[in-house]
C-alpha cells in the first residue's frame, strides 16, 4: 500500500465534490435516465426470450452507474478509496448470488 | 465541552476558532470532510449487503417459480412503477443540483431545490401508498385476506403455484417496504438539512452535511432502480 | 516521555469529569471503552448462568433438572449471549475503541458522537434480550432455523431476534468508525506498514462487520416478519426453503467467527514481540493474513450445511475452501512462534494468555478442518466434536486473547498494576479448567453424543462429568480476575507510562491517558514493534 499520511496540506489535492459539474450536465444525465426508464418498460412488452432479463438488467445498471458516476461524484473524485469500497460492495453482494445460486443451481432436483 | 481544555496550546487551535463547525478531534476541515464521505460511502456498502440478502432470497425463488412470480409481477401497476422511477430520478436531479448550489453558496437556490427534493420524495411515498392500497384491495397483501385466485384465474395457461405467488407478494412488499424506510429516514434526513439551509449553515467552504445527504438519497434512487425491473418487469410481453 | 509513577492528581480521561452525566453523554472513545466493558461483563456471566445450567444438567444421563424445553432455552440462550452479546463486541468495542486512536496517533475515533449510538444500541439490543429472558426465554438454538423458529417454536423468538438484530448495528457502526479512523485519522509518518498488527487485525475484523452483519440483519427481519406475519418463505409446506435461511444466516454467522477470533489474534501479535523483545517475525505477512482471514472467511459459509441438502458439488466447493481458510491463521501461528524463537521471554500474566492462545487455537483450527472434510462432518455434525471445536477456538483463542488484552492494557486502562501472582494464578487456572471442560467433548462427540440432547446414554457419563468438573474450575479461572482487576482499582501500584516498555504509541503516553491521548500529536518516525531499541523493563515481580 502506498504510504498515506492523513494529515491533509492545504493545497487541496484529493478532496471530494470540489469539482462543480455544470448543471447542464446534470440535466442531460437526468434526460439520459428518464428516457432509460421508458426504455426498459418498453422493451419488457417486446418478446426478446431469455433476454427480457439481460436488457432490463443491462439497462439498470447503466442507469446506476451514471447515478454513481455523475450524481454521486465518483467520475471526478480522486479518492481511491471511494471506487474501492463501491467495487468490494458490489463484488461482496454477488459473492453472496453467486455461491447461493449455485448451490441451488447444482441440486440434482432443480 | 470541557474534557477539551487541552487542545489551545496547538497551533491548529486557531483554524478549529475560526471555523466553528470544525470538531475537536480532527486536525483541519479537509480531514473531517474526508472522513465524512469515507464513513457515508463505507455505510451505502452496508446497505448494498442489508438490500442484498432480499435480493438473493427474490433471485432463489423467481429461479424456482418463474411462472408464479411473472404472474405476480404482471398483476403490479406498471404505470405506477414507471412513474415512481421517474419521479425518483427527479428527485436526485434536485438533490445533485442542489449539492452544486450549496458548493456556489447560492443559499435561494438551495433552499428551493431541498424543497423539491422533499416534494418528490413524498409524490413516491404518495405513489406507492396508492399502488399498496390497491393491492390491499385486491387481496395481494399476504397475511391481510390474501388470495392469489385471481392470477391463477387470468392465468389459466401458466403453472400458477398460488403459494409461490404468496412468496412474491412477501417479497414484494420487503423490498418495497424496506426501501419505502429508507425513504422516509432520507425525507427525514433532507428535512433537517433543508432547516439547516434556511439557517444559513452552509457555504461553499463547508456543505458536508449537503453532499453526504445526498450520496444517501442517490443510493436509495439506485435501490429503485433496480427494484422496478426486477418485480416489475419479469415478464410483460 | 515520563517514566516514574503517575501522579493520581494529574488530569486523566477518568478524573477530567464527573457525574453519570459525564459518563452517559461522553463521547470521549475511553470512557466509551469502560461503558462497552462493564456491560459486556454483565452479559458474559449471564452467558455463564446458561451454561452453568447445562453442565449441571448434564452431569447425569437423565434429563433431570431441567425440562427438555428449559434446556433447549438454556442452550439457546447460552449461545446467543456469548456470541452476540458478548464475543462478537468484547475486544473491538473494549480494546479497540480504547486503543485504536492511541495506536494511530488521534484524538479520537473519526465520528466520537457514532461511538456513543454504538453503545447505545448495544444497551438496547441486551436490555430487549434480557426482557426476552425475563418472558421466558427463546429455544430455537442459537442459529434460529427455521421453519421451527418461525412457526413451531412457542418461545419469544421475535424479541430474541429484534435483540440481536439491534445489536447488529451496534456492530457495524464499530466498524464504521474503525475503518475512517485507520484511513484518515493516522498521525503524521504513521504509514500502513507502521501500523500495529492490532490494528491490521480490527481492520480486517472491520471489513467484516461492515459486509456481513446486515445480512443477518435482514434474515433475521425476515424470519421475523415471517413469525408474525405467518408469510411462509422459509415453510417448505409453503414453498418456502429452510435451507435459503441457512445460507443467508450463515453468510454474517461464519464471518462471525472471524470477527470473534481476528482481535484476539490482533491482541497476541501485541503481546508477543513484547515479552519475547523481539520484533514480530513477517509483519507483512501477519498483516496481509489478517485481510486474507476476513476475505476468505466469507467463502466457506456452506460448511455448517453439508447435511442441510445443499448440492454435492456446492460442498466439495465448500470444503476445499475451507481448508484454504486455515492456510492465513496457520501463517500467524508460524509467525508467532518465530518471534519467541531466541527470543528473551518472560512469562507474565498476558505472555502465558497468548501462549495459551497459540496451543489452543492450534488445536481448535486443526479440529475445523476435521470438519471441513465432508466424509467426517457427516459422522460428527451435530455432535459434542463441534462443539467442542468452537469452543476450543472462541473460549481457548478468543477470550484467552481478551483477558490476555484487558491485563496487557490494564496499566494504561486504569493506571494501576494488577497483582501479578494472582494473575499467573488465574491463566493458569483458566488453561486448566478449560482443557478439563472441553477435551473430554471431543472424545464424547466423537463417540455419538449428540448437541443439543438433555439426556444421553449412560456410558457417555464419565466424560459429561469430567468436563462439568471443567467447568467448576474454568469459572473460578474468571471470577479470580473480576476479584482482583477491581482490587487493583484501588490498591494496585500505580501504573508508569510503559511498564512492560513495550513499542506502540499508546505506551508514550501517560497512565491512564489525558482525554485527548496525547500533549503533543506524535510524529511516527520509527518502525513498528522496534524491541531491538528499547530498555528492558524493570522485572515483573510477584508482588501481592
Amino acid at each position: 500500500m502506498a504510504d498515506h499520511l492523513a494529515r491533509a496540506d492545504h493545497s487541496d489535492h484529493s478532496q471530494p465534490s470540489e469539482h462543480v459539474v455544470s448543471a447542464g450536465l446534470y440535466w442531460l444525465i437526468w434526460a439520459i435516465l428518464i428516457c432509460a426508464t421508458f426504455l426498459t418498460a418498453w422493451v419488457a412488452t417486446v418478446d426478446l426470450g431469455i433476454f427480457n432479463t439481460v436488457v432490463a438488467l443491462l439497462i439498470a445498471t447503466c442507469k446506476a452507474s451514471i447515478v454513481v458516476l455523475f450524481f454521486m461524484h465518483v467520475k471526478y473524485t480522486s479518492e481511491k478509496m471511494t471506487k474501492a469500497i463501491l467495487i468490494s460492495a458490489i463484488f461482496w453482494l454477488f459473492l453472496l448470488l453467486f455461491l447461493s445460486l449455485s448451490d441451488y443451481a447444482t441440486r440434482a432436483s432443480g | 465541552m470541557s474534557d477539551r481544555a487541552g487542545v489551545g496550546e496547538t497551533p491548529l487551535a486557531v483554524e478549529h476558532v475560526d471555523r466553528p463547525e470544525l470538531r475537536h478531534h480532527f486536525a483541519d476541515v479537509v480531514q473531517q470532510r474526508n472522513a465524512a464521505s469515507l464513513g457515508m460511502w463505507v455505510f451505502l456498502a452496508t446497505e448494498i449487503m442489508f438490500f442484498g440478502g432480499m435480493f438473493c432470497g427474490y433471485l432463489i425463488y423467481r429461479r424456482a417459480y418463474y411462472p408464479s412470480f411473472a404472474a405476480g409481477s404482471r398483476s403490479l401497476n406498471l404505470v405506477a412503477g414507471t412513474l415512481n422511477t421517474a419521479v425518483l430520478i427527479c428527485s436526485s436531479l434536485t438533490v445533485a443540483t442542489a449539492v452544486r448550489a450549496s458548493q456556489l453558496g447560492k443559499r435561494k437556490q438551495l433552499i428551493g431545490l431541498l424543497f423539491a427534493t422533499l416534494f418528490f420524495g413524498i409524490v413516491f411515498l404518495g405513489i406507492k401508498g396508492y399502488e399498496w392500497h390497491d393491492e390491499y384491495v385486491h387481496h395481494h397483501v399476504p397475511t391481510f385476506y390474501f388470495s392469489a385466485q385471481d392470477l391463477v384465474h387470468d392465468n389459466p395457461n401458466l403453472n400458477i403455484d398460488p403459494q409461490a405467488t404468496k412468496i412474491f407478494y412477501s417479497l414484494y412488499f420487503a423490498l418495497t417496504g424496506i426501501h419505502a424506510a429508507h425513504m422516509i429516514v432520507g425525507i427525514g434526513i433532507f428535512t433537517v438539512i433543508t432547516i439547516m439551509a434556511w439557517k444559513n449553515k452552509f457555504s461553499p467552504e463547508y456543505h458536508t452535511p449537503v453532499e453526504i445527504a445526498g450520496l444517501y438519497w442517490h443510493f436509495v434512487d439506485i435501490v429503485w432502480i433496480y427494484l422496478f425491473p426486477l418485480l416489475y418487469l419479469i415478464d410483460r410481453r | 516521555m515520563s517514566t516514574t509513577a503517575v501522579s493520581t492528581e494529574r488530569q486523566n480521561y477518568l478524573n477530567s469529569e464527573y457525574g453519570i452525566r459525564s459518563w452517559l453523554l461522553t463521547t470521549d472513545h475511553k470512557r466509551i471503552a469502560l461503558l462497552y466493558l462493564i456491560s459486556i461483563t454483565a452479559m458474559f456471566f449471564l452467558g455463564g448462568f446458561f451454561a452453568l445450567l447445562i453442565r449441571l444438567e448434564l452431569l447425569t444421563p437423565a434429563g433431570d433438572l431441567l425440562t427438555a424445553d428449559t434446556y433447549n432455552k438454556a442452550f439457546s440462550m447460552h449461545g446467543q449471549i456469548m456470541v452476540f452479546f458478548f464475543l462478537v463486541p468484547s475486544i473491538p468495542a473494549v480494546l479497540g475503541n480504547f486503543l485504536i486512536p492511541m495506536m494511530v496517533g488521534a484524538k479520537d475515533l473519526a465520528f466520537p458522537r457514532i461511538n456513543l449510538l454504538s453503545w447505545y444500541l448495544y444497551i438496547a439490543g441486551a436490555a430487549l434480550y434480557i426482557w426476552c429472558i425475563m418472558s421466558g426465554g427463546v429455544d430455537t438454538g442459537w442459529t434460529f432455523y427455521t421453519p421451527f423458529s418461525s412457526l413451531f417454536s412457542n418461545t419469544h423468538v421475535v424479541e430474541a431476534a429484534m435483540a440481536i438484530f439491534i445489536a447488529g448495528f451496534s456492530s457495524i457502526l464499530t466498524g464504521l468508525n474503525f475503518v475512517v479512523t485507520i484511513h484518515r485519522m493516522r498521525a503524521p509518518g504513521m504509514t500502513w506498514s507502521r501500523l500495529p498488527l492490532f490494528c491490521w487485525s480490527h481492520y480486517a475484523v472491520s471489513l467484516i462487520m461492515l459486509l456481513a452483519t446486515p445480512v443477518i440483519a435482514i434474515t433475521l427481519f425476515l424470519m421475523v416478519l415471517e413469525r408474525t406475519l405467518n408469510l411462509g418463505i422459509f415453510d417448505p409446506s409453503r414453498g418456502g426453503d429452510p435451507v435459503l435461511f441457512q445460507h443467508l444466516f450463515w453468510f454474517y454467522s461464519h464471518p462471525a467467527v472471524y470477527i470473534m477470533i481476528l482481535p484476539s489474534m490482533g491482541v497476541v501479535s501485541e503481546i508477543i514481540p513484547c515479552f519475547s523483545r523481539k520484533r514480530i517475525f513477517g509483519y507483512n505477512f501477519v498483516a496481509m493474513a489478517s485481510i486474507a482471514i476476513a476475505v476468505i472467511g466469507f467463502l466457506v459459509w456452506a460448511h455448517h450445511m453439508f447435511v442441510a441438502g445443499i448440492s454435492l458439488y456446492s460442498a466439495l466447493v465448500f470444503s476445499f475452501l475451507s481448508y484454504i481458510v486455515a492456510v492465513p491463521s496457520a501463517i500467524k501461528v508460524f509467525n508467532w512462534t518465530a518471534t519467541m524463537y531466541k527470543g528473551s521471554l518472560s512469562f507474565s500474566t498476558p505472555m502465558l494468555y497468548a501462549l495459551g492462545f497459540i496451543g489452543l487455537f492450534t488445536i481448535g483450527g486443526l479440529t475445523g478442518l476435521f470438519l471441513a472434510c465432508l466424509g467426517v462432518d457427516v459422522h460428527v455434525h451435530d455432535t459434542y466434536f463441534v462443539i467442542a471445536h468452537f469452543h476450543y477456538v472462541m473460549v481457548g483463542g478468543a477470550v484467552l486473547g481478551y483477558l490476555g488484552g484487558m491485563h496487557f492494557w490494564w496499566p494504561k486502562i486504569s493506571g494501576r498494576m494488577y497483582p501479578e501472582g494472582w494473575g499467573r494464578l488465574a491463566a493458569i487456572i483458566v488453561f486448566i479448567g478449560f482443557n478439563l471442560t472441553f477435551f473430554p467433548q471431543f472424545i464424547v462427540g466423537y463417540l455419538g453424543m449428540p448437541r443439543r440432547y438433555w439426556q444421553y446414554p449412560a456410558e457417555y457419563q464419565v466424560y459429561n462429568v469430567l468436563s462439568t468438573a471443567g467447568a467448576s474450575i474454568l469459572a473460578v479461572g474468571y471470577l479470580l480476575p473480576i476479584i482482583y482487576l477491581l482490587w487493583s482499582l484501588r490498591y494496585g501500584k500505580p501504573a508508569p507510562d510503559n511498564p512492560w516498555q513495550a513499542t506502540g504509541l499508546e505506551w508514550r503516553t501517560a497512565s491512564p491517558p489525558p482525554t485527548f491521548n496525547f500533549e503533543e500529536t506524535p510524529e511516527v518516525t520509527w518502525e513498528a514493534y522496534e524491541y531491538d531499541t528499547m530498555p528492558l523493563p524493570e522485572e515483573v515481580t510477584l508482588e501481592r
